[in-house]
């Protein structure tokens, strides 16, 4: 049998300072811990009941937020209120509703280093495998007891390896890939495993399309996303912090449960259709299905990079009079860089509606809210059945491009051939 | 017990949808229970009752609203072929008890079983099915009754470098 390690195996290990396996449950430190707006103050409330007074360091506390901004409700209001004297208290950061969606937050911020090990109350915390961290999501009574101890038991993951390899054919990109990959692992085929990502296309991938990628391995069922970080990491992190290098990188003769490959060559543009995020098909499959509206945002798919492949597929065209196109950039700093670009003019001129950096509609609560019987496509990361507002409604998910063509013709549209 | 069947990827949307997650409140909570997509739980349910379902129960969201939500209803034990990771430890964590058993497959809707928990196995229409085994380390937290309770009872914890 194999005696190297996963990337998994080593982060333990590291942090544990022994050699620990796939399988072992370990009480390990954690390096980050991220709250926000919906799942935080149930989590304060469980770090009170355990007898919690100081959390162990402010300073790795990441507070915001994202899901109800600015307040949609009185109670949303109350829950701001809340958190924000519980920061205050504490001394920890509060990025308030200033900054935008947490993951992203917490990358760009530098508040999340290789090899670190954070747990976010909110199943998309795996993101952070972008930057070669293991993170995961976790409930609020988790959260409460990490907040008090800077501590979680952790179950290490079996590791399922993914190589990608090729080159993205024109108008094809990160997010067809790991949506074909839910499709194929299907929506429960890494429950209790880490994915761990590599090859070409993901060593000549940029961090936003890492990012796509690593966000969604929770679809799965992963408890993390892990791509090993490179010189593309590091060069994302230069000047959000200073950063210890570790070695981190698996071996060569890791033990994994499974290993899969991708040729990403002839991928096509990928949709998930409703109410299943691993029901995926060929964009070809259910182009002219008529769409009510689209969103491009989330944390998913919000950065400059998703908004620029949405603006190249636009061009000087206008969006379709028959829906309504939301664009919401990931925060303030993918925002800036939209604006800067002379996007969001663009993007207005067309006909969106550009909101200020916030979860929006793939939070189904906030606003963006859809009515019985109404399709919506969507860059975000779920499809199920009332996610979006009425269960009687639709969600697909596909890529900025996928959605940029289709709101140009008010039905899922072939980006390849726009 | 009642059981009220599911069938495979349960998500927390489904359990409870995004626009009630301000309320932290169980009873108010369960109210809304499977709300847009099976209606008459929230109505119907009674103290005790059991959830049966399919794999991947409780996939998607971390909110702790799912469990919260289907305890105020009454449920106590969920029976499911296989449970997502996260929901399977905030039920743990909020007291509702996950358990994998080959009965879920067998049990249908409106069926009357009892689940006995000390001896682990579930007894329906006159056959016995056993309960897996729950992880060593979460049986530490169930005794102690829960993660609040055992957060109580340590006032340290030894991670894993001690």
């Amino acid at each position: 049998m194999a005696n190297g390690m996963t990337v998994a195996e080593k982060i333990f290990s590291s942090k544990c300072g022994r050699t620990i396996r796939a399988g072992d449950v370990v009480m390990a430190g954690i390096d980050a811990a991220m709250i926000h707006d919906i799942t935080g103050p149930l989590a304060i409330t469980q770090f009170w009941e355990m007898g919690g007074e100081r959390v162990f360091d402010p300073e790795k506390i990441i507070l915001l937020f994202d899901h109800q901004i600015p307040a949609d409700s009185i109670p949303a209001a109350k829950n701001h209120v809340m958190m924000r004297a519980f920061a205050e208290e504490q001394g920890i950061k509060n990025y308030d509703l200033r900054e935008g969606v947490c993951h992203q937050v917490a990358l760009e911020k530098g508040r999340v280093a290789p090899g670190d090990i954070v747990v976010g109350s909110d199943s998309h915390t795996c993101m952070y495998g972008a930057v070669g961290a293991f993170a995961t999501g976790i409930g609020s009574t988790d959260m409460g007891f990490a907040l008090k101890y800077g501590a979680l038991y952790f179950r290490v993951p079996e590791t399922i390896r993914v190589d990608a390899f090729g080159t993205f054919g024109k108008r094809v990109g990160p997010k067809d890939l790991i949506l074909r990959m839910a499709g194929d692992i299907g929506a429960d085929g890494a429950t209790y495993r880490a994915l761990e990502f590599g090859g070409s296309a993901f060593t000549s991938m940029n961090m936003a399309g890492r990012m796509t990628c690593a966000n969604m391995a929770i679809e799965m069922g992963g408890k993390a996303g892990i791509v090993p970080p490179d010189a593309v990491t590091m060069e994302y992190l230069k000047d959000r912090g200073s950063f210890d290098p570790i070695d981190i990188a698996p071996d060569s003769d890791a033990t994994y449960l499974e290993k899969r490959g991708y040729d990403v060559s002839d991928l096509s543009p990928q949709v998930a259709i409703p109410h299943n995020v691993d029901n995926v098909a060929p964009v070809e499959e259910v182009a002219g299905r008529k769409v009510d509206q689209v969103f491009i945002g989330s944390c998913t798919n919000g950065r400059f990079e998703d908004m620029q492949e949405a603006a190249e597929v636009l061009g000087n065209e206008s969006f379709s009079e028959k829906l309504r196109v939301i664009i919401i950039p990931a925060s303030r700093d993918e925002y800036l860089k939209t604006l800067r670009a002379g996007l969001i003019e663009r993007f207005v001129e067309a006909g969106a509606l550009v909101e200020a950096p916030c979860c929006g509609p793939c939070m189904g609560g906030a606003f963006g809210l859809l009515a019985p019987g109404e399709v919506s496509l969507s860059t975000s990361n779920r499809n199920f059945r009332g996610r979006q507002g009425s269960a009687e409604a639709e969600v697909y998910l596909c890529s900025p491009a996928t959605a940029a063509a289709s709101a140009l013709y008010g039905e899922i549209t072939d980006p390849r051939e726009v | 017990m009642r059981v009220w069947k599911f069938g495979n990827d349960i998500d927390t949307d489904a359990i409870i949808p995004g626009r009630f997650l301000t309320i932290y409140d169980e009873k108010e909570l369960a109210t809304h229970a499977f709300e847009g997509t099976r209606d008459e739980f929230s109505k119907m349910a009674k103290e005790g009752d059991i959830i049966v379902a399919g794999r991947n129960f409780g996939c998607g969201s971390s909110r702790e609203h799912a469990p919260l939500a289907i305890r105020g209803a009454g449920v106590r034990v969920i029976i499911a072929e296989s449970f997502a990771r996260i929901f399977y430890r905030n039920a743990i964590n909020t007291g509702l008890l996950p358990v994998t058993s080959s009965a879920a497959k067998e049990i249908q809707d409106g069926a009357v079983i009892s689940v006995d928990t000390a001896e682990g196995y579930i007894e329906s229409d006159g056959k016995r099915y056993p309960i897996d085994p729950v992880p060593a380390f979460l049986l530490e937290i169930i005794r102690a009754g829960g993660l609040v309770e055992y957060a109580r009872a340590h006032p340290e914890v030894k991670t894993c470098t001690e």
